[in-house]
């Protein structure tokens, strides 16, 4: 077949409305990715060049956004600093050139450990109970399950600051306010939510067949389940585990009105990064950037169940 | 001899009293308790963690109890919070701006969406690499990305009015996006946009893919003209996907609040003053629990109601 014949063909579009299409989307594309690419420069800007008036594009990259973030400066007169022995690090040396001292680290470790903690502990807790409730509903007359699957999905809908206002007080009754323990149990149980939707999808498109031959060679159900659905099972329980990742990853409410320090994770310490005279805004970035740059590699390893599991697998490909 | 003996006995009189549990270890749990074992930890926690505060929350409804001052005797005062919450003018000003929020972002996610997915499904050469740029909005925070678009759209530092004004021609500094009355309101709904048009592209997408190629080939015999194929074919057979998209979407916009809450935390004035910021202005920083307790039923019961009146129409819509 030629090209010009291919040309012809009903459900294949002609080259020219292609290269339409294309041109389209890739400006879409664009345009869209920018602001992201902004925070991205924004991160290696100085601290006048982040706030210049006009906007700067071009701009000689610097450190100071990074250094910003990791550590606490105070001033100091141009005297005292003349009287410190010379700077040890080039860090030293560009927090030095502002007249300023490092004082310590910065509380950004610690938050960043907390989300790393929460979010994996919950990711971990709701895949393995989704597994389970994913398989007893997928391969078991369960009774009432459509109503069960639909009240689990319904827990979703209520709005989160509606959610926290009794988890607030039934928290404080607990003393599980400000703790990992309680973050990772609110974000099991709504994680949990979306895994059983998931696997359930998953579990139900690995023939019974496999579990029943596992049955039938003397195998209890437990065993058939762990050694014969499990294993089929892997791809979709990844899949699963990094939707639920990135929502614990992302979320703001229930960590903004339920910790304060200890538990806080990223998203509400983020917007509290100050410097003199309001945010910091190269801190910020650099924050933002290392932030968000696993969940862009997530979504990259991810694109193939992408679908699935923004629409709580009602949609497979 | 008489000591095996003994321990024979001993061993049977175990097993005799040894509940089925062990019992059935040895053949295996019947299906039926596999099941129960399986799903029980789920509902478990589901209970524990979102149906007994629902509960308690119900409860605190019917009292005038504020968080802050827990030793104050709790007294029930009945339905008083749910009328004065019915009858509250700002009540109902955020109920309305939430609502004029939800249409006008759907409407244009739901537009720009379609449009991307019948671009991207002309299949042009590495459609597969730019899909998945377009589709990294979504996947982030938007508390943390809301966060930053408070910068992007400083009327003086911020790129983005330079570039309105650079194709518009009016002055960088003559608006501002987040502190002009009459422009915050579309601003959260171009942010919220920016973030989830991908979401219904991607699913707009799956519906297109889903339309079977000897359709359009037979409507082309028939001489059918491409406007004809959009509306007959096209357009019904995403229809189930794009309602499925606009259902999520509209439960997601209700409940919006880490994006407005950072980029304009209901300002200015209270123009972009979602239903859910409200709820947090009245539940954790004036703590009416009581009040904000019934404030949360009432958002609850009509997220659940719409939400069942759309899905009993989706699945007619499916059917046909």
């Amino acid at each position: 077949m030629t090209a010009s014949t291919a040309a012809h063909s009903v459900v294949e579009s002609s080259p020219r409305a292609k290269a339409v299409a294309g041109a389209l989307v890739v400006l879409y594309a664009l345009v869209s990715i920018a602001p992201l690419l902004w925070i991205g420069a924004t991160a290696f800007k100085s601290p006048s060049d982040a706030i210049a008036y006009p906007p700067k594009t071009l701009f000689r990259p610097s450190l100071e956004g990074y250094v910003n973030l990791f550590t606490v400066r105070t001033r100091q007169t141009p005297e005292f600093l003349a009287s410190l022995p010379p700077p040890q690090t080039w860090y030293d040396k560009l927090v030095r050139s502002r007249n300023m001292v490092i004082a310590g680290p910065s509380k950004v470790v610690p938050r960043f450990i907390n989300s790393i903690v929460i979010g994996f502990g919950s990711t971990f807790l709701a895949v393995l109970l989704g597994t389970l409730a994913a398989y007893g509903f997928s391969r078991f007359k369960v009774p009432l399950a459509d109503d069960l699957l639909f009240f689990i999905l319904s827990t979703r809908m209520m709005p989160p600051v509606a959610v926290a206002i009794p988890i607030y007080l039934m928290y404080r009754e607990l003393g599980l306010t400000d703790t990992k323990t309680g973050m990772i149990l609110l974000y099991t149980a709504v994680n949990v939510s979306l895994a059983v939707w998931l696997l359930k999808g998953f579990i139900d498109e690995i023939p019974r067949e496999y579990e029943e031959a596992a049955l039938v060679d003397g195998y209890t159900r437990l065993q058939a389940f762990r050694k014969a659905v499990l294993p089929q099972a892997v791809t979709g329980i990844a899949a699963t585990a990094i939707f639920c990742l990135i929502f614990s990853w992302n979320e703001y409410a229930f960590a903004l009105l339920l910790t304060s320090g200890d538990a806080q994770t990223m998203p509400p310490f983020i917007p509290f990064i100050i410097g003199e005279g309001g945010q910091d805004w190269p801190a910020v970035a650099a924050a933002t950037t290392l932030f968000l740059a696993p969940i862009v590699i997530f979504t990259v390893i991810l694109r193939k169940h992408l679908l699935r599991g923004i629409t709580f697998g009602a949609v497979r490909k | 001899m008489a000591v095996q003996n003994q321990a024979d006995a001993l061993v049977n009189r175990i097993a005799a009293r040894t509940p089925g549990r062990l019992a059935l270890q040895a053949r295996g749990l019947s299906d039926r308790a596999v099941a129960w074992l399986f799903i029980a930890p789920t509902i478990a926690l589901l209970l524990a963690i979102n149906i007994f505060p629902l509960i308690w929350a119900i409860r605190l409804s019917f009292t005038n109890y504020k968080s802050n001052l827990g030793r104050l005797p709790i007294k029930f005062i009945g339905l008083a919070n749910y009328a004065n919450i019915l009858t509250d003018a700002d009540v109902w000003h955020s109920m309305q701006v939430t609502a004029r929020f939800v249409v006008c972002s759907i409407a244009l996610q739901v537009v720009v969406g379609f449009a991307l997915a019948l671009l991207i499904n002309r299949g042009f050469r590495s459609h597969g690499f730019w899909t998945t740029v377009i589709l990294v909005p979504m996947m982030l925070s938007p508390a943390v990305v809301g966060n930053f678009w408070t910068l992007l759209l400083q009327p003086q530092i911020g790129p983005f009015n330079y570039v309105v004004s650079f194709f518009a021609g009016v002055p960088p500094h003559s608006f501002s996006m987040i502190g002009d009355v009459e422009l915050a309101p579309w601003t959260i709904v171009l942010v919220d946009s920016w973030m989830w048009t991908p979401y219904v592209m991607l699913i707009c997408l799956a519906g297109l893919r889903s339309i079977p190629d000897y359709i359009y080939e037979a409507a082309e015999i028939d001489r059918a003209s491409q406007w004809r194929q959009f509306w007959s074919i096209t357009l019904p057979m995403v229809l189930p996907f794009l309602m499925l998209a606009v259902l999520f979407r509209a439960i997601e916009a209700f409940k919006m609040f880490d994006l407005v809450n950072l980029l304009t935390s209901g300002g200015p004035g209270s123009t972009t003053e979602l239903a859910s910021i409200t709820l947090k202005r009245e539940a954790f920083e004036k703590w009416r629990t009581g009040y904000s307790s019934a404030f949360a039923i009432i958002l609850f019961v009509t997220v659940f109601g719409a939400a069942n009146i759309y899905v009993k129409a989706l699945n007619r819509v499916k059917r046909r």
